[in-house]
């Protein structure tokens, strides 16, 4: 599955590892967060990097105090009408300070990108059409109305410190 | 007076009902649907509808039952009977068209 | 009225080429219709029986004429002449074809209308009591907060997939016309005991196949926290909202399992983590949205003005139309004209594009060229002075728009029904207009007064069947329509869903067990009761009697 990453197609550099797999002994790897909270210390001390993947009903705070030592949190859209990790992800930007990758798994598709990236996503795991499509997408509405995540949208500034400075 | 099948869906670009012809087309004519002996066979039919692209593209096919009355064919339910023949009520428009 | 500005015509046009590009990869094949269905959804479109349905956001159900030519336009050139005011104060049309659905969203772009969100699970259209500004008991002007509400939830990020769609209501008066409590989140303008002006919040109100009515979760929120109180609530109902079975997906079943006390905890909880974020409202940003809903410049006028006076003597329809369809207005000399949509034995709502085009040109020159849709499908013009009354009434009489039946037994609110709908189980429209031709006689003899009768005609009930006094809900009995009948609902100030009053009724039946229904109150009625208040007092029994011998 293509995966694109500040707008260009990258190879992965996680590793999945299934909750009854072997951990190998170096190279990047994603765990559950049902592993994650059994093997914390563990994983922490294994000397390389170390991902964590959510689904909708883990809570992002359990993370918190270690968001620093997480390479990446990936959320999981199951269906991509299922809205949860939108908010998962804007709470472990903008509440917990989350500074790592920030990936899209599940179905991904190239129209629900905008909301993606606004809500705090860097990385998309799409499919062809997603990445062939990935700067389009992201190119259709460069409006918003609201704060979110990546930036505060107009309602406010508009009104406010953008008119008064002459910004559109 | 009996029973039969049949398809029918509507046409993706303009949203109109449609029915499933004997030749394995599509028609916006009631009249031109196409009688199938069971639901089953009607079921597979309206199942592979939906993955033809292009200007004769469905969407939501299902199957449905006729009645049939020597060569008189009309839908069996009074929802499917407004789909083919339109609203029972006139619209205001041509309400007002007419007086 | 809110006109846009570079930002919102920019945004708009944007959003206009995402679709019509999103349409194209249908059309191509490249996306299925699983994938497109939620994207057309959330510009409004639909698939119905006959066709594509459009719906037209009209924001807090305010029009300008310029934009009443435009829906003229699209009935015109892209529908069979005609559209359909809903209870949600929008406009439907109902004869759309796909492909011509991106030239026709271009059209209304021009005229600053669009479909978005006007479908789909995210954050509908806000709607506002049709009286807004006009209201003489109004304490201040909805229409500024659902114009800022509009802004904040237009493509929001993070609630563009919600587990089911979302509907507020903001109401600016003591007497409440927006139905605010049958709404996922009903906010109510009040003055608190040190005077400040601030908003009720209610949630969880809802009809659909489980009606509520909205519990309080805030006696008083101050107006500059609104936004982000209302971000909390969204978030709350977005990560706990159930997404197993879309029957029980709305906000109404969050806050009954957890219980109106825990949900407002929970709200709080993650209020209090934002409250003075980046959502926080400045004054000059209310500022700058309040001077758009600036009243206009009223010119003085008489507000006993001597022709008005002579014509009602002299014209028993002009002054029968005078009690039903004019109400006080907040400035001495003008008054609030309602513009009946529900003409005898016509389809209720509906209104052709010549229709429109004439409105448009009386609200130029009565109305300072506003005009309102409410949610009982009807239409206002809020700012006629007293004087013109006469001829205004004229004008639309020769319209067939003078109907005088605002909140009267004729006035009947419908879903499209099975005629149109595809989610329907039985006939709306039909029923409605045998019903408004019965009633329209039975009140012309008995002077029944108000009475509100809604059709649904399935259990989503797009016609608010429970909260009319009379209800009717049409259902499928082996392929057959009948009609659930409820009584003794309210949308208004007294609130409440109707009960149901026996088994429903076959469809040929159901306009004489209604009369019926109905002259079983004109027996029991005392001193001026309405139907609503004698049912209150007597109980459901004289009522039954009465169905199981009409049905």
């Amino acid at each position: 599955m293509p995966l694109v990453k500040d707008g260009a197609l990258v190879a992965d550099a996680w590793t999945r590892i299934a909750d009854d797999a072997a951990l190998p002994g170096d190279g990047a790897v994603t765990v559950s967060f049902k592993r994650w909270e059994a093997e914390r210390s563990s994983l922490l001390g294994r000397n390389a990097p170390v991902g964590v993947f959510l689904g909708n009903t883990d809570p992002v705070e359990a993370l918190a105090s270690d968001l620093n030592r997480i390479g990446v949190v990936m959320l999981d859209f199951p269906k991509y009408t299922d809205g949860r990790a939108y908010s998962q992800a804007r709470l472990l930007r903008e509440r917990l300070g989350y500074r790592g990758e920030l990936r899209a798994t599940g179905n991904v598709l190239r129209d629900q990108l905008l909301f993606m990236r606004r809500s705090g996503f860097d990385t998309y795991e799409v499919d062809e059409r997603g990445a062939a499509g990935f700067a389009a997408s992201m190119a259709a509405v460069t409006h918003a109305y609201q704060p979110a995540t990546n930036d505060a949208g107009m309602l406010l500034r508009r009104y406010t410190s953008a008119r008064a400075s002459g910004a559109k | 007076m009996t029973v039969a099948h049949a398809v029918t869906a509507n046409r993706l670009r303009d949203g109109i009902p449609v029915y499933r012809t004997e030749d394995g087309g599509w028609s916006p004519q009631f009249s031109a649907v196409g009688q199938l002996a069971t639901a089953a066979e009607a079921e597979a039919i309206a199942a592979a509808a939906g993955a033809v692209n292009g200007k004769d593209a469905v969407v939501g096919a299902y199957a449905i039952t006729v009645e049939v009355d020597g060569a008189a064919v009309r839908p069996t339910s009074l929802r499917e009977r407004i789909r083919a023949e339109g609203p029972t009520v006139q619209p205001l428009a041509a309400m007002r068209k007419a007086s | 009225m809110y006109r846009y500005d570079e930002f919102d015509h920019d945004f708009l046009a944007e959003r206009v080429a995402q679709f019509g590009d999103q349409v194209a990869r249908r059309l191509s094949g490249e996306l299925t219709e699983e994938e497109f269905r939620p994207l057309r959804l959330m510009n409004g479109l639909y698939l119905q029986l006959h066709a594509y349905m459009l719906r037209i956001a009209i924001p807090y159900g305010t029009l300008s004429a310029t934009q009443l030519r435009a829906l003229a336009h699209v009935a015109r050139r892209y529908d069979n002449g005609y559209g359909h005011f809903t209870t949600r104060q929008n406009m439907q049309f109902n004869w759309i074809k796909l492909e011509e659905v991106p030239q026709a969203m271009a059209d209304l772009a021009a005229a600053e209308m669009h479909g978005i969100q006007t479908s789909g699970n995210c954050i509908r259209n806000v709607t506002a009591d049709q009286w807004a500004g006009v209201a003489p008991d109004e304490i201040e002007d909805p229409r500024v907060w659902c114009e800022i509400i509009r802004q904040w939830s237009t493509l929001h990020p993070e609630f563009s997939f919600l587990p089911r769609k979302f509907k507020i209501a903001v109401t600016g008066s003591p007497h409440d016309r927006a139905a605010v409590r049958v709404h996922d989140i009903g906010l109510r303008l009040h003055r608190n005991e040190a005077g400040e002006i601030g908003f009720e919040v209610m949630v969880g109100g809802g009809l659909g196949r489980t009606p509520y009515i909205a519990k309080t979760i805030r006696e008083f929120l101050p107006k500059q926290d609104l936004l982000s109180y209302l971000e909390a609530i969204l978030r709350v109902y977005n990560q706990l909202g159930r997404r197993d079975n879309i029957y029980k997906a709305r906000i109404k079943i969050l806050v009954h399992a957890l219980g109106a006390e825990k949900i407002a905890e929970l709200v709080e909880a993650e209020w209090q983590q934002m409250r003075d974020g980046a959502l926080k409202l400045p004054q000059a940003t209310i500022d700058a949205i309040s001077t758009h809903f600036a009243p206009p410049d009223y010119p003085t006028r008489d507000p006993m003005p001597p022709q008005l006076m002579a014509a009602r003597l002299r014209d028993p329809d002009f002054a029968r139309w005078l009690r039903s369809n004019v109400a006080p207005h907040r400035v001495p000399g003008y008054a609030i004209v309602s513009i009946s949509l529900k003409p005898e034995g016509a389809p209720p709502g509906d209104c052709t594009a010549g229709q429109m085009d004439a409105l448009a040109d009386l609200s130029e020159r009565y109305s300072f060229g506003e005009t309102r849709v409410t949610h009982e499908q009807n239409l206002v013009f809020p700012h006629v002075a007293q004087e013109h009354l006469p001829e205004l009434w004229r004008a639309l009489d020769a319209l067939e728009l003078a109907t005088p039946n605002i909140g009267l037994a004729s006035d009947i609110i419908a879903c499209p029904g099975l005629d149109y709908c595809s989610l329907a189980n039985a006939r709306s429209i039909p029923v409605a207009q045998h019903l408004g031709q019965r009633l329209g006689a039975l009140d012309r003899q008995h002077d029944l007064g108000n009475l509100q009768v809604k059709i649904s005609g399935c259990i989503n009930a797009c016609g608010h069947h429970h909260v009319g006094h009379i209800g009717l809900l049409g259902v499928d009995k082996n392929g057959e329509e009948f009609y659930q009948i409820t009584l003794g609902g309210s949308a208004a100030d007294d609130a409440s869903l109707g009960a149901i009053l026996g088994p429903a009724v076959a469809y040929d039946k159901v306009v004489d067990t209604v009369a019926s229904l109905v002259e079983g109150y004109v027996g029991l009625r005392e001193n001026g009761e309405r139907f609503l208040d004698t049912y209150r007092r007597v109980g459901a029994a004289p009522f039954k009697e009465r169905l199981n011998a009409a049905r």
